[in-house]
């Protein structure tokens, strides 16, 4: 499976990106803006029976049906219902060797920031709440840590589940 | 030469040959019509033609041979036996690999074969055609409109025309004679080895208002009377329905272009029943007539005979026959059924595969099938027709039928399926469409080419069709696929069960009943109906879909089919029917069953479409649902 973000794939990836962060679950999250196509408000959003909960639902973005992902399921975060300030950024990746527009739920945006690789760390073996192979990195901006999702490996992990079970019905 | 007049060729180049493949193999059968040897010499002609102005020399000079020895045959000088047949259809295989870019060397060997036989026929039947005598006369206003009739006459002289003179018949009294008029005609005779198409193709460029007389000389000469009205005949068809070419993204593109338009216009109609301004409801239904219009237009533009793609398959089979040693024919019934060019493409690799298999494992060798009492040809049928809103495409075989003891043992030693399961017949037989799945004993040199049967489940899955096996034991085994007619928009039936909102393809409605009293709670899963004498599963779709709330007390229940099955789905309310663009769900929804996909609702929401065909299967009780 190539990776989810190949998109976005260019040399020294890890260490010098534009991220966008959001809050999640009380953390905050950040990702690459290379995936980024826009940021918008959550319009009508539809559920979809006996999906996994990390992609439950479908939202229109400008004529296209797109699913909506919520990292709060695979990060084990808390999930509350949406309210004034959340957001659905609109992300490019690449699911199963195709292009895909994908829905990602943001209780609230930040900003875009510089993140050099100074200022990355590992994640730490113990003291982390979320699945150690979902992050791939700590971020810290003023003070603040910033949890560095691994796509790939969050969208490998739902793209194999599904295929497990459609092979084992 | 611009690569796009490279392409433009290429395209034409490769229908020709496809449609001179398929009337070779045509002839074979039936080496005395007419109309397909006239047709396989034009197609060699054209080829020719064609080639030559795209500089294509090596290819003009190779088909040259070939298009004298097929007009040869149209004169009736020598007979389309099947040895000219073959080695036509290694031309035509040559005339690929040179279109390829491949190697030009083993044309020779085939010239020379070409040389051999029509040298041995000739001798048998050496009649001379008698020459063509013209006579013409342009249309009057020609010379305003651009025509040069010196250039015509250099033409026809190129091409042997002699003893030209003019006709002067028309010539009108000189105070009537208008100078830029033209009043002339001309006379002249064409040498016999010309073709009437070619004197024909002279006046490519001046055929506004032509008037044409050609004919053999000497009408005593024993040529067949039918002839000239056969070949006018054969003339206008060619002509009167003019085709244009267009690439195909530029289809999808405007396919996309109706979708968004039939989108617009949903929400157009909403905005007008809100507002409830006439004006505004007038001209939104309008837009509905056109866009309609428009979508049915666009969608027939798509829609591709399964013809298209038959003559690779009765090639495949003449190779067949000769590769496996077997007698294999092949009945086509139902070329005429249309589908969406996508499905018709996608389909043609399975097809092969499939055709490939039944002819190697299927059929049995020839001294079998005499000790069974069986004809000695095995007969593969490949059948089209439509059902509903589906095309079914059947792919039948007279041989040996799926052991199923077999299958299964091979199944167990592959893992595919646990010793102590417990499977019907029909489920065995689906076995071999699981992935890994191979019943050759030896992987032959025919069907071990990595396209597996599980290759072709998921191809006709990804078209949203299904696939299922018939077989009986010494009787041969049927294949059938049910496919979508088109992939874009649909006709559908929006519904609405608690709260939310689910589109049913029209097509594979049959009619709406109220849920009867005695089963509006909530029990198993799987009840029947008593429908007009027939007892009809239904399914609670609250409970498939997980939905909150209880139903009210008038729920409805959309009967629907798929094939000869049907079942009823409960809904709370039925909202109406609407033009459903079809958008594909993404990988990440892909493993789910009950939906075929998604479309853009009037308010600009999603609603899912719900996969008749799963939900038929699964209210039968022959399938296992995703949902738990």
């Amino acid at each position: 499976m190539s990776p989810v973000t190949d998109l976005a794939a260019r040399p020294g990836a890890r260490a010098d990106r534009t991220m966008v962060t959001f809050s999640l679950g009380g953390e905050l999250v950040a990702i690459p803006t290379a995936v980024l196509r826009e940021v918008i408000e959550p319009g009508t959003i539809t559920r979809v029976p006996n999906a996994p909960g990390f992609a439950a639902a479908l939202i229109n973005v400008r004529g296209m049906v797109v699913p909506l992902t919520d990292l709060r399921i695979p990060l084990r975060m808390p999930v509350r219902p949406p309210d004034v300030d959340t957001r659905i950024l609109v992300l490019d990746l690449v699911l199963d060797d195709m292009p895909c527009v994908v829905g990602m739920l943001a209780e609230l945006v930040h900003e875009v920031t510089e993140v050099t690789g100074t200022s990355l760390d590992d994640v730490p073996d113990v003291g982390a709440r979320w699945p150690r192979h979902f992050v791939q990195a700590i971020g810290r901006k003023n003070g603040r840590f910033f949890i560095i999702p691994d796509l790939d490996a969050i969208f490998a992990y739902q793209l194999d589940g599904a295929d497990r079970k459609t092979t084992s019905s | 030469m611009t690569n796009d007049a490279d392409a433009l060729f290429l395209v034409e180049a490769r229908q020709l040959v496809e449609s001179l493949e398929q009337g070779l193999l045509d002839l074979k059968s039936r080496p005395d019509d007419r109309a397909l040897i006239d047709g396989v010499f034009r197609d060699l002609h054209t080829l020719k033609g064609t080639g030559a102005m795209f500089g294509q020399v090596e290819l003009a000079q190779f088909l040259h041979d070939f298009e004298s020895a097929f007009e040869a045959v149209r004169e009736g000088r020598i007979p389309a036996t099947p040895a000219l047949i073959n080695l036509g259809l290694k031309a035509r295989d040559h005339v690929t690999t040179l279109l390829d870019g491949g190697p030009s060397g083993p044309g020779a060997d085939l010239l020379a074969d070409l040389q051999d036989l029509v040298t041995g026929a000739g001798d048998a039947a050496g009649v001379e055609a008698p020459d063509w005598s013209l006579t013409f006369h342009l249309a009057p206003d020609c010379l305003v409109l651009g025509a040069r009739p010196q250039g015509l006459l250099d033409d026809l002289r190129s091409v042997g025309a002699s003893g030209i003179e003019p006709v002067l018949g028309r010539l009108p009294d000189l105070r009537a004679m208008q100078a830029d008029r033209l009043y002339i005609g001309w006379r002249m005779t064409l040498p016999s080895t010309l073709d009437e198409a070619a004197i024909r193709d002279v006046f490519l460029f001046n055929e506004e208002g032509l008037e044409f007389d050609l004919h053999r000389d000497g009408s005593a000469e024993p040529q067949p009377e039918e002839d000239p009205p056969a070949a006018m005949a054969a003339q206008p068809k060619g002509r009167e329905r003019a085709m244009m070419r267009v690439p195909a993204e530029r289809l999808d593109e405007m396919m996309d272009r109706v979708g968004e338009l039939v989108i617009a216009e949903a929400r157009l109609a909403e905005i007008a029943a809100r507002l409830g301004d006439p004006n505004l409801v007038a001209v939104a239904e309008e837009i509905k007539r056109l866009a309609t219009g428009m979508r049915e237009t666009t969608m027939s533009i798509r829609m591709t005979p399964i013809g298209s793609i038959t003559g690779r398959f009765r090639r495949l089979v003449h190779d067949l026959n000769d590769t496996l040693g077997k007698e294999i024919a092949l009945e086509i019934a139902g070329e005429e059924t249309e589908l969406d060019k996508t499905v018709i493409e996608m389909l043609a690799d399975p097809l092969m595969h499939l055709i490939r298999n039944a002819a190697d494992h299927g059929l049995e060798p020839a001294a079998d099938r005499r000790a069974l009492g069986k004809p000695e040809a095995g007969t593969i049928r490949l059948s089209a027709r439509y059902s509903g809103a589906e095309v079914v495409i059947t792919l039948a075989d007279d041989g040996r039928g799926l052991d199923t003891a077999r299958i299964r043992a091979r199944a167990e030693a592959r893992g595919l399926v646990a010793a102590d399961a417990e499977l019907d017949e029909a489920a065995i037989r689906a076995l071999i469409l699981a992935p890994g799945f191979s019943t050759a004993e030896a992987v032959t040199e025919l069907s071990g080419r990595g396209v597996g049967m599980d290759v072709v489940k998921r191809t006709v899955e990804q078209l949203r069709g299904s696939i299922d096996i018939d077989s009986e034991p010494g009787h041969g085994t049927q294949i059938h696929m049910r496919l979508p007619l088109t992939l874009a928009i649909i006709d559908g039936l929006l519904v609405e069960i608690a709260g939310e909102r689910y589109t049913i393809p029209l097509a594979a409605v049959e009619h709406i009943i109220e849920l009867p009293d005695e089963h509006a709670t909530a029990g198993n899963r799987t009840r029947f109906l008593d429908i007009r004498d027939q007892l009809v599963p239904f399914l609670r779709m609250r409970d498939l879909l997980d939905s909150p709330g209880d139903p009210g007390p008038y729920q409805k229940v959309v009967v629907v089919t798929a094939g000869e099955l049907r079942v009823g789905l409960t809904v709370d309310r039925i909202i109406g029917s609407s033009q459903t663009v079809i958008k594909q769900l993404s990988p990440l929804h892909a493993s789910l069953k009950t939906f075929s996909g998604a479309t853009v609702l009037g308010d600009g929401s999603v609603a899912l479409i719900l996969d008749v065909p799963q939900l038929v299967a699964f209210g039968q009780g022959r399938d296992s649902m995703e949902a738990a």
